[in-house]
């Protein structure tokens, strides 16, 4: 058993990380993979220290950083579950399951993150990355002159909107909104764009295709219509990665409930980042909270609560 | 020693990634861009069976994404 698991290693885990280590902790890390969100964004300049860095360089840099220390990374290891045990002397520690093993540990920062949110319609699991993506920057090239709807209104829609235009030879914004939401200069950019194709108050009812996706069924106004079409790339938000525990209280989005210590509602329980209910989603906050979350933990460990 | 080939678009952060994790272990490999090489796509998709981008290819074993453990078992590293 160690002192501390921190589950998840993007800004606001590996922060922990580095903190962790400069403290001392007996602790080790698990996490699906490296840079989390952070490591497909495509240009951050709100990092202080850095004007401009892409969201890649920024992960390799805290890598490196955390690699300063000896610290127990256990990466490619999705967290699926964290529970709780105890014994009849009254001692309380927790148990982080991955598909490989369980881990034990006195206390646990949970900095899972949040992933894209599924449009969950029929077709879209078995189509993932046969024609639906959920990254632009990622995988847009590869559907060069083609045909491709992007599923969205805000920011993140626009934005891969914006990208694609540059790529295909033809782009379907697909909104269930009567209007854009989002940046009023980038929407004016796509919507000036005599690619792209707005259609409002359309909803997405099936994504179609043999062995690679071949079109969309939507309904817009009552009425049923197909497009032809090779990719779908959907930006419809996202959501916390915050399934893998029951024992903590969550919003009613599914965020983690954390005090300004980065306390759970559960005692040795600590959570960071953007899978709590801390409202800004920012590289640099999450990074903060991270910091915060082990100072907590250390202060629980060493018994002051 | 494998032949290591790396299917990349130059925007993908996990092509970077896996490109520079090859690179740290010495490993040659050659890059094979996608974006604007219809030719190379075709290639990948055909023998990944799916559209996603990085896909590593040591000898004739496919791995899709920036898997470490597989890519390190397969070159033994």
């Amino acid at each position: 058993m160690v002192d501390l698991i921190i589950v998840g290693a993007g800004p606001a885990g590996i922060t922990a990380g580095v903190y962790a280590a400069r403290k001392k902790i007996d602790f080790l890390m698990v996490s699906e993979d490296i840079g989390g969100q952070t490591a497909l964004s495509s240009d951050v300049e709100n990092y202080t220290g850095y004007q401009f860095i892409t969201g890649t360089e920024l992960v390799s840099k805290f890598e490196e950083h955390l690699k300063q220390f000896n610290v127990e990374l256990k990466a490619n290891e999705a967290v699926k579950r964290i529970v709780k045990a105890n014994d009849s002397a009254g001692g309380v520690w927790f148990i982080v399951e991955t598909a490989k093993e369980h881990y034990e540990a006195k206390s646990v920062i949970i900095a899972s993150g949040r992933r894209p949110r599924w449009l969950s319609v029929k077709g879209e699991e078995g189509f993932r990355n046969k024609g639906v993506s959920y990254c632009a920057t990622c995988d847009g090239p590869v559907f060069a002159e083609k045909i491709v709807a992007v599923i969205g209104g805000g920011n993140a829609a626009l934005d891969a909107a914006l990208q694609m235009m540059k790529i295909a030879s033809k782009v379907y914004l697909i909104n269930i909104n009567p209007k854009l939401s989002g940046d009023p200069v980038m929407r004016d950019k796509v919507e000036s764009s005599n690619k792209v194709e707005v259609l409002n108050n359309a909803v997405t009812k099936e994504i179609l295709g043999a062995k690679f996706v071949t079109g969309i069924k939507l309904e817009q106004g009552g009425v049923e219509k197909e497009i032809g079409l090779q990719g779908i790339f959907v930006e419809i938000g996202s959501v916390p990665n915050s399934g893998i525990i029951d024992l903590v209280k969550k919003n009613n989005g599914g965020e983690i409930i954390v005090d300004n210590l980065n306390r759970t509602s559960e005692p040795g329980i600590f959570a960071a980042g953007d899978v709590t209910d801390v409202p800004e989603k920012q590289i640099i906050v999450a990074a903060g909270e991270g910091a915060k979350a082990v100072l907590g933990a250390f202060r629980y460990l060493a018994g002051l609560g | 020693m494998a032949t290591v080939k790396v299917f990349s678009t130059p925007t993908c952060p996990y092509c970077t990634r896996v490109k520079s994790y090859l690179d740290e272990k010495n490993i040659p490999f050659e890059n094979i861009d996608v974006a604007g090489n219809p030719n190379g796509l075709q290639y990948m998709i055909t023998v990944s069976g799916q559209m996603g981008v990085p896909v590593v290819m040591i000898d004739d074993y496919v791995i899709v994404g920036f898997d470490k453990d597989k890519i390190d078992a397969k070159l033994g590293i």
